[in-house]
């Protein structure tokens, strides 16, 4: 048909070819990210470091010094037992930190797993695993929890066992939106055409697209499970005393709100450094994984 | 073109319909009955307004999805959705945004080896020499390879997609709208690259498009789709100098012009397509067009050889010649 | 060289002065989007801004309109709309011109209309508040407007919501709430761009007519060149933030003054032409943090020469009414002067 030569194409010249020379920030240019980690990094410092720094044995009561102000010999005063309030806190942060941290896991993989599957494949897997999801989300999590460890008595395996339980739900239908976006895409279309196995799918070009979110997400479920430890402590129903722990000094503390005001502020302060840090870790991390970095 | 001279059809679409929606009513009827053939080492223009069905066609050919009724043949063999590594190896599809058809997260290197190694199109130890050819093959320095997609032009991003494409040594490539998110300027190198993949590899290329310009440039026939149904088929020159159909000949008319043309008349076609889920009866373009009779909204016409290697689905095929429009006089 | 002498025998509806948008950054190395473009739209002229992406051409659009994003900002020059500085205009003021004195066009209009309001109503609302009508002129004004873009029906359709049109009635709805108080200037970003070709044609001429009826100026922003050839009388050719090319639409078609001009006319198919070799321009356009000094279309440019990457290249009169910003135009194509 063609009445023009098409034998002698036009070569693209080589200067075209070379892609554009544009570079990536490096993550340490990111602010919020660096900041957040500063804080966490102290934070579990702290933690690490507590029994080299505690000046008293966080459980050890003296029933004589009960109840001082802040001085030389004690930081941050005495509690009602006469227990060092800072030794206390930085014990407190062992507690913490490590339920914390350690809880978000299991959901973070059990969550992330079926919200993949649900999101993939669609059809009666995604109807049954999206029922099971909106049971959980029909109770107020915090109180299922609550409930959950009431159940299974107080200690630091129920409050894992728990949080698990209740908390996967937010993954399962954080990545099962994403995964159904991601599907849509034409690499991932291309990656099918192209005769990839489901599992290559998901995990090669599904996953990484999709997991940042989850993982922004984990940043901020850190927080609400260092507050239902804290919450359960206050309470009552989590670690079981005398255990340092954060929540069950506060609730110790505030029958002394009126005048030892410092007992129960001192922990509220860390709870809120805390979640500040990885809040602000979270808001890095959602720039940093984008694929474009841009900004 | 005699028949004798026919090349053989490499694919071959027959009586596919596609189907949405199960209830009685609201079915929305995608593809209506069409047939097409590629023939080996040939460019078939794809053409068709939104809803006209083109894409799910290409999804159809791809097995990204599969046809509710009707044949897809490959060399005269069927292939359905659920089609053997080998037969998917075949037939490749080169998406319309480059933009998003790549994965942000791997580096073409990654890629395109992910590819060759599944497939395994070379042994392990060539990998790296197949990957360099697959490079020079669209026209992209060697170091491009480390890149990431966001590195990248989006008319270098769709030379890695269709680098990509070619990974597997396929025989056919169905583009869908490869161009069409690309800057003028950039358009030119992605149809010469399409040109001489045909030319060099001797692929077959399904080349879906909306803009005539651009296939004039580049098919050597054009299928014109309306409302999931083939409206006619021709050769290239034959399609822009003789159009047979009511629909090509406004279609080929609404074409933005260069040229200074005049506004004051009427536009070439009123009003827009009817939605796919209420066809009128009888010819599916009769509501809009001028030369509807009584039978036309009775009665659908066939898609009927009028001429060698032309065929109109339209009742009146041949008698409209009398009404040329403006634009077929130029090219007379 | 006689240096941007027009004609003023009318005064412009719009003029703009050595607009300069960018990205101001703090850290330095901001982007520059739009460099010292200057033009001017006569009462009545369909005008159109022709260039490719990240070409500059929205941004100057959206400068025009006070629409540019968050972040973005007109460092430099000034835009006069009828005599007023659009620049220096409090929100109040210009939310007393944008509507009835000038209006615009969006390239999606689904997202431009309110979904939860009938058309009719959404028309009539401009000419309430800004010609003071009743609420049964304006919606009988609304009635009006859509029966004069072509639209079967209007009475019916003035109720419909946005979401029971299809595209090409949307666009038409879009029009007409631009129309409907009569602006001097009509602000139109790509806006047959997302619709099909058939429904494309019909939206061009109708916004021609409708303009011509009224007597509004246009301002068009486009990448396609047979767009603006079917709908502009004048055009500015934009590349890399700068006019590259200003001048009458069939001269500059027929004897571009500019080599990018040229290459960009080379590149794109002419549906008129079709036995001519499409030549794709070689290279990617320059960065827009560190633009090359000199004509910015000089790296990817056949003709260019060594003072080609220096110095400024200011857009001067080649032929009558007729702007290039390429030095060598005069011998690369023989202006005559």
């Amino acid at each position: 048909m063609t009445t023009f030569s098409l034998t002698h194409r036009f070569r693209p010249s080589r200067r075209e070819a070379r892609p554009a020379a544009r570079r990536l920030r490096p993550w340490y240019q990111n602010r919020s990210l660096v900041a957040g980690l500063v804080i966490v990094c102290i934070m579990v410092l702290l933690a690490v470091l507590a029994p080299v720094l505690a000046p008293y044995n966080p459980i050890k009561q003296n029933l004589n010094e009960a109840l001082q102000g802040p001085s030389g010999a004690h930081w941050l005063g005495t509690d009602k037992l006469g227990r060092d309030v800072l030794s206390r806190l930085l014990y407190g942060a062992r507690v913490d930190l490590r339920i914390g941290f350690l809880a978000v896991i299991i959901p973070f993989v059990v969550g992330t797993i079926l919200g993949a599957i649900a999101g993939y494949f669609g059809g009666w897997l995604d109807i049954i695993i999206m029922r099971i999801v909106d049971v959980f989300y029909a109770f107020p999590l915090f109180l299922l929890v609550i409930a959950l460890v009431f159940v299974l008595g107080p200690g630091e395996s129920s409050i894992y066992l728990a949080i698990a339980l209740v908390s996967w739900v937010s993954y399962c239908k954080i990545v099962r939106g994403e995964v159904i976006v991601a599907r849509q895409q034409e690499y991932v279309q291309a990656a099918r055409l192209g005769g990839l196995n489901n599992a290559r799918v998901l995990g090669r070009h599904i996953g990484p697209n999709v997991i940042s979110q989850a993982i922004t997400y984990a940043m901020s479920d850190i927080v609400m499970d260092i507050m239902v430890i804290v919450t359960l402590g206050y309470l009552g129903l989590g670690i079981t005393p005398p255990t340092a722990e954060w929540g069950s000094m506060i609730a110790d503390a505030q029958e002394f709100i009126t005048t030892l005001w410092w007992m129960a502020v001192v922990p509220g302060v860390a709870v809120v450094i805390t979640g500040l840090g990885l809040s602000l870790i979270g808001d890095g991390l959602t720039d940093l994984l984008s694929p474009e970095r841009r900004k | 073109m005699s028949a004798a001279e026919q090349p053989a059809a490499v694919l071959e679409v027959r009586e596919v319909t596609k189907r949405y929606g199960h209830g009685r009513r609201d079915t929305l009827r995608a593809l209506d009955g069409v047939d097409l053939t590629l023939h080996r080492g040939e460019i078939l223009a794809l053409v068709g307004e939104s809803g006209s069905g083109k894409s799910t066609l290409a999804k159809i050919l791809a097995g990204s999805t599969s046809q509710t009724s009707g044949q897809v043949l490959c060399d005269g063999v069927e292939i359905t959705a659920r089609r053997h590594s080998t037969a998917r190896r075949r037939i490749q599809m080169v998406f319309q945004d480059p933009y998003s058809s790549l994965n942000p997260r791997m580096t073409v290197r990654s890629a395109l080896s992910e590819v060759l190694r599944v497939h395994r199109v070379v042994p392990r130890e060539q990998i790296a020499e197949e990957l360099s050819r697959l490079m020079s093959l669209v026209g992209l320095d060697d170091s491009a390879l480390d890149a990431y997609p966001s590195q990248f032009s989006g008319g270098q991003r769709q030379r890695i997609a269709i680098a990509r494409a070619l990974a597997v040594r396929p025989d056919i490539l169905i583009a869908d709208e490869p161009v069409s998110a690309l800057d003028v300027s950039v358009q030119a190198t992605i149809l010469d690259l399409f040109e001489s993949l045909r030319s060099e590899l001797g692929l077959s290329v399904l080349f879906i498009a909306h803009n005539l310009a651009v296939v004039q440039h580049l098919a050597d026939r054009i299928a014109v789709m309306y409302l999931g149904r083939i409206a006619e088929v021709a050769q290239t020159d034959t399609l822009f100098a003789s159009p047979e159909h009511p629909y090509t000949q406004a279609l080929i008319a609404s074409v933005p012009r260069m040229r200074p043309r005049d506004l004051e008349q009427p536009p070439a076609l009123d009003g827009e397509p009817p939605s796919p889920i209420h066809l009128p009866t009888g010819c599916r373009f009769n509501p809009r067009c001028a030369y509807a009779q009584p039978t036309c909204l009775i009665d659908e016409p066939a898609l009927e050889r009028v001429a060698e290697g032309h065929s109109v689905a339209c009742w009146f095929a041949g008698q409209l010649q009398q009404a040329p429009t403006k634009q077929s006089e130029e090219f007379a | 060289m006689s240096v941007v002498a027009l004609s003023r025998t009318v005064e412009p509806l719009l003029s703009v002065q050595h607009l300069t948008i960018g990205i101001p950054s703090s850290g330095g190395g901001h982007a520059t989007l739009v460099r010292d473009v200057s033009f001017e739209v006569g009462p009545g002229v369909r005008y159109g801004l022709v260039g490719e992406s990240g070409s500059g051409k929205s941004m100057t659009l959206k400068a025009i309109a006070g629409l540019l994003p968050r972040g973005v900002e007109v460092l430099e020059g000034e835009i006069h709309f009828d005599g007023d500085d659009v620049l220096t205009m409090s929100p109040h003021e210009r939310r007393r011109i944008m509507g009835p004195r000038m209006a615009m066009i969006f390239q999606e209009p689904m997202t431009a209309l309110n979904p939860t309001t009938r058309v009719g109503k959404q028309i009539a609302e401009g000419p309430r508040r800004h010609l003071g009508l009743s609420k049964a002129d304006a919606q009988e004004l609304a009635v009006d407007m859509i029966r004069r873009t072509g639209i079967p029906d209007p009475a019916r359709r003035a109720r419909a919501y946005p979401h029971e049109l299809s595209g090409g009635l949307r666009q038409r709805i879009m029009i007409a709430m631009a129309l409907s108080c009569k602006p001097a200037l009509v602000l139109c970003d790509e806006p047959t761009t997302a619709l099909d070709v058939t429904v494309q044609d019909q939206v061009l001429r109708l916004l021609a007519q409708l303009c011509d009826d009224m007597g509004s100026a246009l301002t068009f922003v486009t990448h396609d060149l047979a767009v603006v050839s079917q709908t502009c009388s004048r055009l500015s050719v934009m590349y890399a933030g700068r006019i590259m090319e200003e001048g009458n639409v069939r001269e500059v078609y027929e004897a571009p003054q500019h080599p990018y001009t040229e290459a960009l006319f080379q590149s794109a198919p002419d549906f008129d032409d079709p036995g001519r070799r499409l030549a794709p321009i070689p290279g990617l356009p320059p960065s827009l943090t560190d633009p090359p000094p000199g004509c910015p279309f000089a790296p990817r440019c056949q003709y260019a020469i060594e003072s080609c990457s220096t110095g400024s290249k200011p857009l001067v009169e080649v032929r009558h009414r007729h702007l290039s910003a390429c030095d060598l135009a005069d011998q690369i194509f023989g202006g005559t002067r």
